[in-house]
């Protein structure tokens, strides 16, 4: 075999790239199907009642409109555990903004406007939408995300705190955030007989397969899910969207191609967002900084439909040793669209108030804020007591000092300025879960080309080129022999791309299809009828694993510039080192950290859902209202890793870069806000006028 | 489907014609917000008369040293001219300062004094609104509110007007020109919109079908030292929270002209006259600019959430007066 360098680790540029730019990737709303017809959904204008009547017969006349399908009319559905699938099944409005009809037409703008036509009558009841941390509905959810308690204790922290000569004890909230990826979500569907075909955006098509399966009571061979590009997500494709369930309950009803695709708009009350969240953090320590006790309490919302409760306190589970530690999740469930996971779910509010409580203690304490976190650097995990497959956070710390310019900060706060501008810099640490789950793969030998085969998604972050790289070095062969096939439901089931999980699990099956493969060739098998074809699952190996924490981590430095006048904030340096295992592909690799720090960036300023409570729904629902970083806003990012291996994830020892990006971004934000003016902003976004009036 | 006829003409008399003859008739410009409000369904005209094939594309020179400006002229091309930027910085800045390079492309003058506000309520027609719907309440006094107006408000409605570039045309006391059924017309900026009162309804003082053909900005020396400073909550592509257009003169430590517009606090550019009228003639310190931004302020009526404006805008007309006063 011929000698050939490793590609895995290299900066190699997306395959799909020309395909994408030139047009010719096709989303799931631009399958062209002969006959298709279109769905809108009509929303429902009320927060909390009952449909009371919904004159279908004033739009069927309309030009083109083909059917309305309500609650009168709708295919039944088979129960499901997540209720904002059950579409159009009965007469209860959960939120403002709940599908209440969907029609269907010959053409988009004619379904759009019988939608907009449609007279629904409501029963309305009072709302309740605004979470509280006194809210009387407040109660334990059964677990928290994915899986996790949701309280845990460890010692006694309210005698921690007694004893601590030191005590940090404040609130934070982080606001409603809704993940709004560049593609709206979109579905394609049509029926073969009782076979069902839908092209849809989605993160993981495994998971929407198994959705539809259950929800249009149908065997496993009889779904087929094709998302061969996807236009990001960041959490909220993560599992089935309603927009899957109506194409595909309409293109049933009508016999014929349905297509439905939510407007931007849309976005903000069907397909999930970040809860807020309020967080009480206590931390008791010594006058050195060392901690003694550590208390996260947070207060999130879930919504009547779905019981979703974000792990908010699991990042204080594993970052600082506290011999004392209590973390506790509260739930409230209300009138409201159900919050779902959005990038680093639970790391991404919960860092942001404990990585600023640990800056408020290590001014109370005197101490170096990095000198602080390397003091209270646990030897196993703070809660539980697993040791960790590898932990680096104190080399991230130190390596991101050095190339930040850390040493010598002068801790006072509010005195350096530059004409107008007030400048300060603060750091925070980060930490992901590292997590592989089963997933199948196949590889065959076609001709002289090696195809892969894994319902792996590829959502912008380079998945289907990383994927190249590790068969083409597993198979020894240049990656211009390799055709990876993504995002097809009928090539087995695979994880989804989301909770830095995905190439974890997915790179895992491939190569262990490729080593099977690769083997058998080897031993100059003979090859079957139906070509030579490797096979692999990881369920028992993943099983099989050893019980370990396994977590990625990470600092990040922040440069800010406080407007004094207006109160407008700049961020001309972000700094951020990670410790994130083996790094496949060099190029994407950096772009998705890139992306987690501007998202942290965009966290941290500016963005906000604000829920009107006369009505019941996210008010600015569109780019205008709903501000996310722009250009202007991003200056340098400096993303750096270190080499870190960890033979205890799985055979890459990969862990996953999809969410550590945005962890600590925020609090780096917000203590540099803090030392810049000596204010400290412990509710995001750190707006202009929260500055001005701090 | 909500269907509409397009006309696009190239003389002036057949857009007058054209509008006159059908109810509920809009003038097009670049779209940028007319095509917005179309599909958000708060407009639905049955015919749009394209305006930016009309011969109003030029930046001209105006009478005595002023410069004429077409209504059709594209943001991004009177933001580059020469005349503009040096003879009337704060205008190239305001629009500059204004939404995005492609949006700027397309946007028109004319347009650009037209656009309406963009009040969560106003946009979303299944909430209420005076100003779309007359008489079926104002959710923002309320609601949400913390972008809205702190001066020249009414009980009925308390939106804010958009623009950036009208903030500096009402410092330079521009003019606007129209064309309507009655004939052509002169109307000051300062007389082109209306506060609310209980007709939030209606908001500039043109008749319906009338035609803005041209923006006049008269000679104004004082106009070369003046700067636009907009506050907004990311760098760019955001309707400012507060911002300021200055022009000051500065003879031997006393101000002897001035002129201060602010945009963002009421539902027109608010030339700011109290603030502008305790400068003239007295001081030009620091302390004179707080008290005549004070002056300016103290009738200001802020809401439960934006009294936040207040503070930002008295900082920006004492930071810009400021650097007006180290340039002059």
């Amino acid at each position: 075999m011929s000698t050939l360098t490793a590609t895995v680790g290299m900066p190699v540029s997306r395959i799909e790239g020309v395909a994408k730019v030139t047009g010719q990737a096709r989303y799931a709303a631009e399958f062209p199907l002969a006959g298709l017809a279109y769905g809108w959904v009509a929303q429902s204008t009320i927060a909390r009642g009952w449909i009371d009547s919904i004159e279908a017969e004033a739009v069927l006349g309309l030009p083109g409109v083909l059917a309305v399908i309500t609650h009168q009319n709708a295919l039944p559905l088979q129960a499901v555990d997540d209720g904002e699938l059950l579409v159009l099944q009965d007469r209860r409005v959960h939120y403002r903004g709940q599908t209440v009809a969907l029609v269907v037409a010959s053409a988009l703008e004619q379904a759009r406007a019988a939608a907009d036509a449609l007279p629904v009558r409501y029963d309305p009841e009072p709302h309740d939408v605004l979470l509280s941390a006194d809210h009387p509905g407040l109660f334990a959810p059964d677990h928290v995300n994915p899986n996790l308690p949701t309280d845990t204790l460890t010692g006694d922290v309210d005698a921690g705190l007694a004893r601590a000569e030191v005590t940090v004890e404040q609130t934070y909230s982080t606001p409603a955030e809704h993940n709004n990826p560049m593609e709206p979500h979109a579905t394609t569907a049509y029926w073969d007989g009782d076979r069902l075909t839908v092209y849809d955006s989605n993160q993981g098509a495994t998971r929407v397969h198994q959705a539809l399966v259950q929800l249009f009571g149908l065997q496993d061979g009889a779904v087929r899910v094709v998302s061969e590009h996807v236009g990001g997500g960041f959490g909220s494709k993560g599992s089935t969207r309603p927009q899957t369930v109506l194409a595909a309950m309409a293109a049933r009803m009508l016999d014929r191609p349905v297509r439905v695709t939510f407007t931007r708009q849309q976005l903000f009350s069907l397909v999930g967002y970040r809860t807020p969240t309020i967080q009480r953090v206590r931390l008791g320590a010594d006058p050195s900084g060392r901690l003694g006790a550590l208390d996260h309490e947070v207060f999130e919302q879930t919504s009547t439909l779905y019981e979703f409760a974000e792990q908010t306190a699991a990042f204080s589970r594993v970052m600082y040793a506290a011999p004392n530690l209590r973390t506790r999740h509260r739930l409230v469930a209300l009138d409201v669209p159900t919050p779902r996971w959005m990038r680093a779910p639970g790391e991404a509010p919960g860092s942001f108030a404990v990585e600023s409580a640990m800056d408020e203690l290590a001014e109370a304490c005197g101490v170096d804020p990095i000198d602080l976190r390397v003091r209270n650097e646990p030897t196993v995990e703070p809660e539980g007591g697993r040791p960790f497959s590898s932990r680096n956070l104190v080399a991230c710390l130190h390596d991101g000092a050095a190339r930040f310019g850390w040493t010598g900060r002068d801790p006072r706060q509010g005195f350096r300025r530059d004409g107008r501008w007030l400048i300060g810099t603060g750091v925070a640490a980060s930490t992901y879960p590292a997590r592989s789950m089963p997933s199948t793969a196949s590889v065959a030998l076609e001709a002289d080309r090696f195809v892969v085969r894994v319902t792996a998604a590829d959502i912008g972050t380079g998945s289907r080129t990383a994927l190249t790289q590790v068969a083409a070095d597993e198979l020894g062969v240049p990656l211009e022999r390799v055709d990876v096939r993504i995002g097809d439901s009928d090539y087995g089931p695979a994880m989804v791309a989301g909770g830095s999980m995905g190439m974890a699990s997915w790179s895992w099956a491939v190569v262990k299809a490729c080593r099977q493969l690769r083997a058998a060739i080897i031993r100059h098998e003979p090859v079957p009828d139906g070509g030579l074809v490797a096979h692999a699952d990881t369920t028992d190996d993943i099983l099989a694993q050893a019980d370990l924490v396994r977590h990625s981590f990470g600092a990040q430095f922040a440069e800010v510039r406080v407007d004094i006048d207006t109160g407008e904030i700049r961020v001309p340096r972000l700094v951020g080192v990670f410790a994130a295992g083996r790094i496949i592909n060099a190029k994407t690799a950096r772009s998705q950290l890139i992306g987690g720090m501007t998202m942290g960036l965009s966290m941290a300023l500016f963005e906000e859902s604000l829920m009107d409570a006369q009505f019941g729904d996210y008010l600015n629902h569109d780019f205008a209202g709903y501000h996310i970083a722009a250009h202007a806003d991003v200056h340098t990012i400096d993303v750096n890793w270190i080499d870190e291996h960890d033979d205890q994830l799985n055979p890459l020892g990969v862990k996953g870069l999809g969410e550590i990006g945005i962890v600590g971004t925020a609090a780096a934000i917000a203590n540099a806000v803090y030392d810049a003016t000596g204010h400290r902003q412990r509710h995001l976004p750190i707006s202009p006028e929260r500055v001005l009036t701090a | 489907m909500r269907e509409f006829s397009y006309a696009r003409p190239s003389q002036p008399a057949d857009a007058l014609t054209a509008i006159a003859g059908t109810r509920g008739a809009r003038y097009l410009g670049g779209g940028t917000n007319l095509v917005d409000l179309m599909k958000l369904g708060v407009e639905s005209p049955g015919l749009l008369v394209d305006v930016t094939a009309l011969p109003y594309d030029l930046v001209e020179e105006g009478a005595g040293g002023g410069l004429r400006v077409g209504s059709g002229v594209r943001n991004s091309d009177l933001a580059a001219n020469m005349a503009v930027r040096r003879r009337y910085p704060a205008l190239a800045q305001a629009v500059l300062a204004g939404a995005s390079g492609q949006l700027r492309n397309m946007a028109t003058v004319g347009g650009n004094l037209l656009q309406r506000t963009r009040c969560s309520y106003f946009q979303d027609v299944t909430k209420p609104c005076n100003k779309r719907v007359p008489g079926s309440g104002c959710p923002a006094r309320q609601g949400e509110h913390h972008n809205l107006a702190i001066l020249g408000a009414s009980p009925h409605c308390v939106a804010t007007h958009p623009s950036d570039m009208a903030v500096a045309l009402a410092a330079f006391d521009a003019v606007v020109h129209v064309e309507g059924p009655a004939g052509p017309r002169q109307v000051p900026l300062s007389e082109l919109y209306r506060l609310p009162g209980d007709e939030p309804q209606h908001e500039t003082t043109l008749d319906s079908g009338t035609l803005i053909t041209t923006v006049e900005l008269p000679a104004l020396p004082l106009a070369a030292n003046s700067r636009y400073r907009k506050a907004r909550e990311r760098a760019s592509y955001a309707f400012a929270i507060g911002s300021v257009a200055a022009a000051l003169a500065v003879v031997n430590g006393v101000v002897v002209d001035v002129r201060v517009a602010l945009g963002a606090v009421a539902p027109m550019p608010w030339r700011a006259h109290l603030a502008e009228q305790a400068l003239r003639g007295g001081p030009a310190t620091e302390q004179a600019f707080k008290e005549a931004a004070d002056a300016e302020l103290a009738r200001a009526q802020p809401l439960r959430d934006n009294r936040y404006k207040i503070p930002l805008l008295r900082n920006l007309m004492v930071r810009t007066l400021s650097e007006l006063l180290e340039a002059s």
